[in-house]
């Protein structure tokens, strides 16, 4: 009820403000109205294709969905294997651990140049861009997961003469699964910021080219829009783990 | 036939000439010191002519140009970055210059020159738009892995612009300018040369007493009303934004510094050019033409019709208007008429290669010696450009190489035979 209230609050001072200094041909922000209306007019017709430098609102979002699912589930995979290792055996972690913390903070953007050097494809550069910042926080939550996991469970299974590979998934992982769908959750929300600023350097298509190219012509209200757009399919995103979790969850 | 020429940047069309000289030739005289020595007496181009007069040798050259075979490659990438600088490159697609050749070309929007080089090299594009200093740029190594280029034409000449915050009003010369902060689009960019070139002749060393940025054009108009830098030396229409943005105000157009100098052009990997001979030749013709149908001022109000929607400039079609059209507000209240602010001229001399590896040398860029006029035949194609125009029908210029006209400085005539002597000429240098 109080986040409605700010709302209109909010959208009402942008209103008036705007509205006292719109004199010029696109002086100051545009109102709230007119992103409205230009809101209502990309979302009315979000398929459309006209060549491949102007395309619609879906088929954007639906580039950059695409471009997250292939980056995003790379990196989960890699890291989930990569981090039940490390979980494992602690000497392996620490033999690991100081390389991870010198390349974790890296803003997975700095890798751009490197890979469009090396692979030579802008596509999957972008790509390994979503891949590079997806990985550090499922990796880390899944060792540390896999990590805290009790002794008890891992004597019983031992006792039991379980195969490695029944260890490993009636187990461990189902025991670290709350930790990892954590990773998971925080990762894909990266993922998400750093996948608009890859597009915006590679250009053609996603909703990062989007926001770029109507930046080029000084477009706002169709920036605004956009900024919009990725904010709800980033709750969206979030929604989707958030279950997730909510069912991989158990009680001690 | 022109020794020079064909020995500069040998066209398709020059070599299948050359080919069937030799081969006339040949038949006529049994052995080569018989053909040697006729050659000698009378001299390559004499020889020629008797020949000719024998034998209709233009009408097997004319032959053999007739099927100039199969397109290797229909479906090309052609990369661009959206200004008023590529109009023809753009243009060419929906206005069907491409396809008139046999090409399906489908051209990419790039948002930086950074990335316009590297699509390029990696192969993404199959050609591409350029400033006319990077194909040189990357052929030497310089800012860049060492890949060899090739650049049949230049896209625009003239065009661009210094534009100031409207708090500047009352700078009249670069001595004004001190302590100011500029943005240019590329190091590698006619407009950081041409703002060197401005700044230093009026006393300003570009290093010490301004400050340059590397900054994209739509950000620079963000900037520039923000007030976060003084303005900037850019292509339009970037320089019309700010204007209509009232933001800033034209200071001086690029032509007031080197009339009819180069900015924006046509460029490809060698590889491409010498894999998809065709391809590259047909290319080459719906770019020349393109261009050659731009320059004609009564084209340019149609032309802005078909680039400025949101697949190609995705600007106001207006500002590309007053753009092209060279009609335009300078926002110090004044409407001013320069029918050639921008102009379209394919032709890729020497010398305009030689000038702006000169000013890489000059400002460090370029750190090692090379041979100028080397370099300069293997990337700028003077005579496949020649070839291609005169086979289009238009006029070509006979010289590969002139001496350009600038308008300030003690130095205004660049020679292009001495550019050594050229930039030590110059007071403030770093080379």
């Amino acid at each position: 009820m109080i986040s409605l209230a700010l709302l209109v609050l909010f959208l009402s001072v942008w209103q008036l403000s705007t509205k006292t200094t719109a004199t010029g041909p696109s002086k100051g922000l545009p109102s709230p109205t007119a992103v409205g209306a230009r809101a209502w007019e990309m979302i009315s017709d979000p398929f459309y294709d006209r060549g491949p430098n102007d395309k619609g609102i879906g088929v954007q979002l639906a580039y950059s969905l695409g471009r997250l699912a292939v980056g995003y589930s790379a990196a989960a995979v890699v890291a989930i294997s990569l981090g039940v290792l490390l979980g494992l055996s602690p000497s392996l972690y620490g033999a690991l651990n100081p390389y991870i913390q010198v390349l974790k903070p890296i803003s997975p953007l700095a890798w751009m140049p490197l890979f469009l050097y090396t692979i030579k494809d802008s596509g999957i550069s972008a790509i390994m861009v979503i891949f590079m910042s997806s990985l550090w926080p499922i990796l880390a939550n899944t060792a540390f997961g896999v990590a805290g996991i009790k002794r008890d469970y891992l004597n019983v299974s031992a006792l039991l003469q379980l195969s490695w590979f029944k260890r490993l998934f009636a187990v461990v992982l189902p025991a670290a699964a709350p930790a990892i769908v954590a990773g998971l959750r925080i990762s894909i929300g990266s993922a998400w910021v750093a996948i608009i600023a890859a597009e915006m350097l590679i250009g053609g298509t996603g909703i990062g080219y989007f926001v770029w190219n109507e930046w080029n012509n000084l477009q706002l209200s169709s920036v605004i829009f956009a900024i919009l757009m990725t904010g709800f399919v980033g709750v969206l995103l979030d929604l989707g783990f958030g279950t997730l979790a909510k069912t991989l969850s158990y009680k001690e | 036939m022109d020794e020079k020429k064909t020995a500069a940047s040998p066209s398709a069309e020059t070599m299948i000439e050359r080919a069937v000289e030799e081969s006339v030739s040949r038949a006529v005289f049994s052995s080569v010191i018989q053909r040697r020595e006729f050659m000698r007496l009378l001299g390559g181009a004499g020889a020629l002519a008797a020949l000719n007069s024998v034998f209709p040798l233009d009408a097997a050259k004319a032959l053999a140009q007739e099927k100039p075979g199969p397109i290797e490659k229909k479906e090309l990438k052609v990369g661009f970055i959206p200004i008023t600088c590529a109009t023809p490159i753009i243009m060419a697609e929906p206005m069907g210059f491409y396809k008139k050749h046999g090409l399906d070309v489908q051209v990419y929007k790039a948002s930086g020159w950074a990335m316009i080089r590297d699509m390029s090299i990696n192969a993404e594009t199959d050609a591409t738009h350029m400033l006319t200093p990077m194909p040189l740029a990357i052929s030497m190594g310089v800012g860049s892995q060492a890949v060899p280029f090739v650049m049949p034409a230049v896209e625009n000449i003239n065009g661009q612009a210094i534009t100031l915050h409207v708090k500047h009003k009352g700078v009249k010369e670069a001595k004004d300018m001190k302590g100011f902060k500029f943005c240019v689009p590329f190091d590698y960019s006619m407009h950081n040369f041409l703002l060197r070139y401005y700044l230093a002749e009026g006393g300003v060393d570009p290093d010490k007493d301004v400050q340059i940025r590397v900054v994209p054009p739509p950000e620079m108009v963000a900037n520039l009303k923000a007030g976060n830098v003084d303005g900037y030396l850019a292509p339009d229409p970037f320089n019309q934004r700010a204007v209509y943005e009232e933001a800033g105000f034209i200071f001086m157009l690029s032509k007031e510094i080197w009339p009819g100098h180069p900015c924006c052009a046509f460029a490809a990997p060698k590889e491409f050019a010498q894999k998809n001979p065709n391809t590259f030749q047909a290319l080459f013709k719906a770019i020349v033409e393109a261009t050659q149908y731009a320059h004609q001022a009564s084209n340019r109000k149609e032309i802005a019709k078909a680039i400025s929607p949101r697949n190609f400039l995705n600007q106001p079609v207006e500002v590309v208007e007053a753009v092209l059209t060279g009609t335009y507000p300078d926002g110090l209240g004044n409407t001013k008429t320069v029918p050639d602010r921008i102009d379209f001229d394919p032709f890729p001399y020497h010398s305009m290669a030689i000038w702006i590896m000169t000013q890489m040398k000059r400002w460090g860029y370029l750190k090692q010696d090379v041979d100028y006029k080397k370099i300069a035949q293997e990337v700028y194609l003077a005579a496949g450009c020649r070839d291609v125009m005169k086979s289009l029908g238009y006029k070509a210029p006979a010289q590969n190489s002139m001496s350009h006209q600038f308008m300030l400085g003690k130095n205004k005539v660049f020679n292009p035979d001495a550019p050594a002597d050229y930039i030590k000429s110059f007071a403030i240098r770093r080379a």
